[in-house]
């Protein structure tokens, strides 16, 4: 395996992760804000909070890794990717800002602010669809350089119906992710009302995220031919992420091994991220950059390489700590102790 | 190639993001070290007053981490965002330091949130106290690792440049440069001492507006005393800097104390306006910028007019060099007598002026880390490399910049009402002496 490659494998993980993360982050934001307004407050809130509180910034933590990671071992994409992205990461910026913020100043400031809770579950919506936008610019065709400085068109991205298709299923897998999580975590916490509730709207948001993710793949068929090629290449790794997706909606339906369910999900998931990354492969953004052409030099690959594994061994054991803490604390999942900031 | 109006606006941008990000940075970067001394002090006095002023300041710290976390995300990305040609061109050489800061806060933002939801789950305190090194290292490190990189760009180094192309790249020397060690050990240090300014400036204030309680006592003279040795650890780097500057960026120098000739027996010359190119109204420090730059009295310091014109930093950093330092030395002196005073009983001291002028400390110190970047900064124009790039050729081509500058001003506003708000709120409505009362009470013993 070359360098080139191990860098995108590692950097393509840590985005799985941050996907994972903070999908039920911005899903449990959401769920919580909708919870206050529809009367459901009591039976959600104490839930999403317990699991949201230590973790909320350690989550943010992996999409900096990502960019950060992405320049230095592509930096290249500093010069396509940041001239392009300007209004839409800006945008993607200001709204975990305000998120990220008024998720602070509502747990640790005044509980129980309406307002901040709106704001916080709004955002949180908001943010997989400005984010989202860069897996369509990177498919190709709404990039042409002029005078050697890459231009986006904006109109050709918001009138395609994949840049649609894209923020649909963004929307549809973050909240059915959190709402499988939530269901696990509630089940844990012995919480039948909130479990009962969660269940109801994993199967309610299971639907539209298989069929959104089924109909980008027929779009791009129009849209990048070369990468439906590869994809249908890889047929047997969609197939198998589709038999994952059934076995979670099976296990969900009949009220069963939830955390099962959960792990189901996240096989579904990895395979679907993993088969659609390869079949992307070797373009970092259609057709002006290519893995290749982008790369960095071979000192600092080495040393980011090196870093990268000294960095791990230190953030794995702690990882380990804080879920052991928190996530499989019993006493705390059930909220008998320590949950007073 | 420059499109002027992008380049003006992202300049405005990137200083307006990173003038409010430091803000919340340094107390980011001093806090959680005060915590650790105040939850070890009270370990090792068994004392209670200290451990509950660590998870108090704790709860503080969390809203004002939440929006450094934030602005940082902010700056990140603003990076590739508003100067693509310039993280496309350091990214090869400067990568890993950048890298190397995200695992720092990578660790602290852990340790951080098990610290918080963990307080009162072990029975013996060190354990809290072993969960705050990770936290309080962690700070530390990441302004280590992103001061490189800001180094760095003040004294590139670490690779050749043939025919525009980047060959033999050493990120290890790229790391290591001149600019690093003053550079580093100044942002660290004053960023502990602005922090502890900042916590005594808090007790002071809570001692003025009545509360008389011997927990804001404890508090204040904790944290006069870590102002008063980061201070003067402060005043002494800066000194190093000094002589950093003479021997590499000699033009930020020269720029920042009107030096405009080169001679020997400089004199340093604090405060003045500058009127068409002559200095009025300063004070002359005979010999004092020979010092400063060299250790010697006659040493000879090169001044403006051995640069090209167009490579001279704008001649305003002179204020900004002023402000900074005398607010330090003014630090200094007030956290001296106030120690002094605490140990020969100085009744002064407790005197309701001498704790405004305390009060006052804090936002002082703030002022001063801002002037002391901007002049930083700014000292290094025209480059955004120095030596390498310039920052007109950095920026990038895009024509939004100005709507996103708009945006954003309006998000800091939001964020600064915001910090104000809850933090006021959060301490008002939670005073001190209630939580004593509150957690005797659940021990089952006397409020002391």
């Amino acid at each position: 395996m070359n360098l080139e490659i191990l860098g995108i494998s590692v950097l393509w993980t840590f985005l799985f992760g941050y996907t994972i993360v903070a999908s039920i982050d911005f899903g449990a934001g959401f769920f919580n804000a909708y919870s206050v307004y529809a009367g459901k407050k009591h039976i959600l809130t104490n839930i999403i909070q317990r699991y949201l509180s230590p973790v909320w910034e350690v989550t943010n933590v992996f999409l900096v890794f990502f960019f950060v990671g992405i320049v230095g071992f592509f930096p290249k994409t500093a010069f396509y990717y940041g001239t392009i992205l300007l209004v839409p990461a800006s945008i993607a910026i200001l709204l975990l800002a305000i998120r990220g913020s008024y998720y602070a100043f509502e747990t640790y400031g005044s509980r129980g602010h309406k307002g901040y809770a709106f704001m916080y579950g709004l955002s949180g919506l908001f943010i997989p669809a400005s984010l989202s936008i860069v897996l369509t610019i990177s498919e190709g065709g709404f990039v042409s350089l002029v005078d050697g400085n890459p231009v986006l068109d904006y109109w050709a991205l918001f009138s395609s119906p994949l840049t649609w298709s894209i923020v649909v299923l963004s929307l549809a897998a973050v909240l059915y992710i959190s709402a499988v999580f939530l269901t696990w975590y509630a089940n844990k916490a012995k919480d039948s009302k909130a479990t009962e509730l969660m269940r109801k709207y994993a199967l309610l948001w299971a639907f539209p995220t298989i069929v959104t993710a089924g109909g980008i793949i027929v779009e791009l068929r129009f849209h990048n031919p070369e990468h439906y090629g590869r994809i249908l290449g890889l047929w047997w790794m969609f197939a198998l992420s589709f038999l994952m997706f059934i076995g979670t909606v099976w296990l969900i339906w009949n009220r069963k091994h939830y955390g099962r369910a959960f792990g189901l999900l996240v096989g579904q998931f990895a395979l679907a991220f993993y088969a659609y990354g390869f079949s992307h492969y070797p373009y970092l953004l259609y057709p002006h950059l290519t893995i290749y052409d982008g790369f960095t030099n071979k000192a600092m690959a080495i040393s980011l390489v090196v870093a990268f594994i000294a960095g791990l061994c230190l953030l794995i054991p702690s990882l380990y700590l804080l879920l052991r803490l928190f996530l499989f604390d019993k006493k705390y999942v059930e909220g008998k102790s320590d949950y007073h900031p | 190639m420059v499109n002027e109006e992008a380049l003006f606006f992202s300049r405005i941008l990137t200083e307006l993001t990173l003038s409010f990000h430091i803000i919340y940075a340094t107390i980011g970067v001093g806090i959680p070290l005060m915590i650790m001394i105040a939850q070890w002090v009270g370990i090792k006095k068994n004392d209670e007053h200290y451990i509950l002023l660590a998870r108090r300041w704790t709860r503080g710290f969390v809203i004002t981490v939440a929006v450094g976390v934030v602005t940082g995300t902010a700056i990140g990305l603003q990076l590739s965002l508003l100067w693509p040609n310039f993280m496309e061109l350091a990214g090869n050489v400067i990568a890993l330091p950048l890298f190397m800061e995200t695992f720092a806060f990578f660790f602290e933002a852990i340790f951080l949130g098990i610290y918080l939801y963990t307080w009162d789950r072990f029975e013996n305190q060190r354990k809290h106290l072993l969960l705050l090194i990770p936290v309080a290292v962690g700070a530390s490190f990441s302004a280590v690792f992103i001061t490189m990189v800001n180094a760095f760009m003040n004294a590139p180094q670490g690779f050749e440049l043939v025919d525009g192309q980047l060959v033999n790249i050493n990120p290890i020397v790229a790391m290591f440069n001149p600019a690093m060690p003053t550079k580093v050990a100044h942002v660290v240090v004053t960023a502990y001492m602005t922090s502890a300014f900042v916590l005594a400036s808090i007790a002071a204030f809570r001692l003025l507006k009545g509360s008389n309680h011997i927990y804001h006592k404890k508090a204040l003279s904790l944290t006069m005393k870590l102002g008063l040795i980061f201070s003067i650890a402060a005043a002494v780097i800066g000194d190093f800097s000094g002589k950093y500057l003479a021997e590499y960026q000699p033009e930020k120098l020269a720029a920042a104390e009107w030096h405009f000739e080169t001679e020997g027996k400089a004199p340093l010359i604090m405060y003045g306006v500058l009127d068409d190119g002559e200095v009025k109204y300063a004070i002359k420090l005979p010999f004092a910028l020979s010092v400063l730059a060299h250790s010697d009295p006659t040493a000879e310091v090169l001044g403006l007019d051995q640069f090209p014109e167009d490579e001279i930093p704008p001649l305003y950093i002179h204020y900004l060099f002023d402000i900074m330092v005398t607010i330090g030395v003014w630090m200094v002196v007030l956290s001296f007598v106030f120690w002094i005073g605490m140990k020969r009983r100085w009744p002064i001291i407790h005197t309701k002026w001498f704790r405004w002028l305390i009060v006052l400390g804090g936002p002082l110190s703030i002022l001063a880390i801002e002037a002391g970047w901007w002049m930083a900064e700014v000292g290094r124009q025209p480059w955004v490399l120095r030596g390498l790039m310039r920052t007109a050729d950095a920026a990038t081509s895009s024509n939004q910049v100005d709507l996103m500058l708009v945006l954003f001003a309006g998000l800091y506003v939001i964020l600064a009402i915001g910090t104000i708000v809850v933090l006021s709120r959060m301490f008002r409505k939670n005073p001190v002496e209630r939580e004593l009362e509150e957690r005797a009470a659940e021990k089952g013993g006397v409020p002391k």
